[in-house]
């Protein structure tokens, strides 16, 4: 939660600063571009740097993607919401999982216990995605998964159902969320060290750019740090520090850069100032081609797009008054439409306290659908374009981040600023500040600190946690291991470790794994015996 | 007795990784007089009970964002009691439905912070818990 703050005599501003620290000015002219020139500084939409957009007719040709977030319970119970979506509109999948399953336990690991199905589906063994997505046509849907420690084995998953339900693998597209380093900074669902995390990363990068040549492998995620408290620069700055740290690694194992760094993808967040968000976006969207081309010199104009997700944040919704998050909802939804993204969500305005109700999670459709059809957004491209200060702010933001990402540098990079607990530090101490702004008043927010009203507990259905998913999901589990072939498992749990030991690329070892139904719990074990665990730094 | 700080462990059980409000919490606290200890992600309620126990903390401030605060909150105060610890007291913040916070108070939580509680809310409850404790505020 925070926004600019206002320097203000009675209710006259006398000055803006906004969360990245530029100041705004009451009036921009002509002046404020003076030297800016549209080639250079924008280009077309689908011409470098991009900064219109990656395509040159952009929603004119195709909307975005509507990727709302999905799952809990059981895979069935999944199964069932993710084709209500599909029939009310939403036309990209975007997996929850439960945080057993992130974290690489079982449903019947006592560790488990009271979080089997509880924020997300709990899988367990391939027969778990064969429910999830029985009946979905996964060579016309794409599926984001939102799995990190793990995406290895739900990627080797994803292959095996697809293979499973005879779907061409050139033609799946899965997005694993894949992104240790902002696990590290601000999510929190980590397994193993540092190295070991970005080499398995390394590992499903190569993997797909083969196997899977649709696929996504990374979606390197700003969103998670700037919910944790970075401000929107940082949020732009560490995302391409980690992407770089991602990029180094595979280039170091041989690949060309325009073999796979057109197959990277984020996932960044929106709430607050209105124009400082799409300025921020317009900025990451030129700075990353300049990046991309500069440092590694790619030459596929593939390799030089910035794709993303570009969400309604939850850090900018409140408990108090919940339906004023609809409102805040259909502004993210705005200014995601106004920055090119290429696919939204939108967190449903009772996210605060529980797991999206069907009719929030319409009302998140909804949203999207009005855009589309009503509000004249998919009419041209880049509307926003050649506005002064638009223009001068996307200069602006684009300075700041590259301010930030050279203090990452300074200190090594982002693996050695996140083992160090740099990047933990910085972030925290800035959501602490943002907090006592709002304390103090400093920072507006509707309904927390001005315009209360007295509402008593909203009369809401929450998502209750179903503890016969738990039942359920044991009993599948125990069943599922008493019917596969158990020295099938015990030979590809022993392949896999090897293969480990021996830093060869783990996924074909995974898929093996996933197609005799080893658990997630069984191959977590085997890579933890391998590479250990991660130790969080201290920053306190 | 006169002087001494309260002394909190702010703790993040079970695999719950939200952890902004809990560093934010425990830089308020730091930043209001007490000694605060932060145990950081992926506790088990044993690690929790033996850390309290080990750095003679006054409160276990839990922070659980999952919906999962009852049956943790439940064997947490069953570990103290175990352990003759149950001078310690017991807060629980986090996403916690209104009905709840009856519930976990039944279940021996002294305080409880649902979303929307305020810095005041926080800081009352830890000033008197520093009173009581230490005769003086935080």
């Amino acid at each position: 939660m925070s926004g600019a703050t206002y320097q203000k005599d009675g209710d006259e501003i006398k000055e803006v600063t906004l969360e990245s620290g530029i100041k705004v000015k009451p009036v921009y002219t002509p002046e404020d571009l003076k030297g800016w020139e549209y080639q250079q500084d924008l280009g077309n939409p689908g011409e470098f740097p991009y900064t219109r957009g990656i395509h040159p007719e952009m929603y004119r040709k195709r909307p975005w993607t509507i990727r709302q977030y999905a799952g809990f319970g059981t895979p069935e119970e999944t199964n069932e919401r993710f084709k209500y979506l599909i029939a009310n509109g939403q036309t990209g999948l975007n997996v929850a999982f439960d945080l057993p399953t992130q974290l690489g336990i079982d449903s019947d690991d006592p560790l488990a216990e009271g979080e089997v199905g509880r924020v997300g589906m709990a899988v367990d063994t391939l027969r778990d995605f064969e429910i999830a997505f029985a009946g979905i046509k996964l060579d016309s849907i794409g599926s984001s998964l939102t799995i990190n420690a793990v995406a290895s084995i739900a990627l080797a998953m994803y292959q095996a159902v697809a293979e499973k339900y005879g779907f061409d693998l050139k033609k799946i597209s899965a997005t694993p969320q894949n992104d240790i380093l902002k696990e590290m900074v601000g999510r929190g669902m980590w397994i193993f060290p540092v190295e070991p995390s970005i080499q398995l990363i390394g590992d499903t990068i190569e993997y797909s750019s083969k196997m899977m040549p649709k696929t996504y492998p990374v979606s390197v995620s700003g969103y998670h740090i700037r919910e944790s408290g970075a401000n929107p620069a940082q949020e732009i700055a560490y995302a391409f520090e980690i992407a770089i740290t991602y990029i180094d690694h595979v280039l170091a194992r041989g690949l060309d850069i325009d073999d796979f760094v057109g197959r990277i993808s984020f996932n960044f967040d929106i709430y607050g100032n209105f124009f400082e968000q799409i300025a921020k976006f317009r900025a990451a969207r030129r700075l990353w081609a300049r990046t991309i081309r500069e440092r590694y010199g790619a030459t596929n104009p593939r390799s030089l797009q910035f794709r993303m997700l570009a969400g309604g944040g939850g850090a900018g919704l409140t408990k108090q008054q919940p339906e004023n998050n609809i409102v805040r909802g259909a502004y993210y939804g705005l200014i995601s439409a106004l920055s090119g993204t290429q696919t939204q969500a939108l967190c449903s305005f009772d996210e605060a306290y529980t797991i999206p109700s069907e009719k929030a999670a319409l009302i998140s459709l909804m949203t999207n659908h009005i855009m589309l059809e009503e509000m004249g957004l998919r009419d041209t491209v880049d509307p926003l374009a050649g506005s002064y200060y638009v223009e001068t702010l996307t200069n602006q933001m684009e300075e700041e981040i590259k301010r930030e990402m050279a203090r990452v540098e300074q200190l090594g990079g982002m693996a050695s600023a996140v083992s160090s607990g740099y990047v933990q530090r910085e972030v925290a101490r800035q959501a602490y500040l943002q907090e006592k702004a709002i304390h103090d008043g400093k920072v507006i927010k509707v309904g927390v600190n001005k315009y209360i009203v007295d509402e008593k507990e909203p009369d809401v259905v929450l998502h209750e946690h179903d503890s016969k998913a738990l039942d359920e999901q044991v009993r599948r589990l125990k069943e599922v291991k008493r019917t596969r072939d158990n020295s099938a498992v015990a030979q590809a749990l022993r392949d896999l470790k090897s293969a480990a030991m021996g830093k060869r690329n783990v996924m074909p070892y995974l898929v093996d794994a996933v197609k005799a139904y080893t658990t997630v719990g069984e191959m977590t074990t085997v890579l933890k015996d391998v590479y250990g665990e991660y130790k969080e730094p201290s920053i306190f | 007795m006169n002087g001494k700080r309260l002394r909190v462990l702010v703790a993040k059980p079970g695999l719950d990784g939200h952890d902004r409000g809990a560093k934010v919490i425990a830089y308020l606290l730091k930043e209001n007089g007490a000694d605060v200890i932060y145990t950081g992600l992926h506790q088990t309620v044993d690690q929790i009970v033996a850390t309290a126990i080990q750095e003679d903390v006054d409160v276990i401030g839990l922070s659980i964002m999952t919906g999962a605060h009852l049956p943790i909150t439940q064997k947490l105060m069953e570990k103290l009691r175990q352990n003759e610890a149950t001078d310690i007291a017991v807060t629980v913040g986090g996403v916690i439905s209104h009905g709840d916070v009856a519930k976990l108070k039944d279940l021996g939580a002294k305080e409880v912070f649902p979303g929307g509680t305020t810095f005041e809310g926080i800081l009352t409850f830890f000033n008197n818990e520093a009173a009581e404790r230490k005769g003086t505020s935080l």
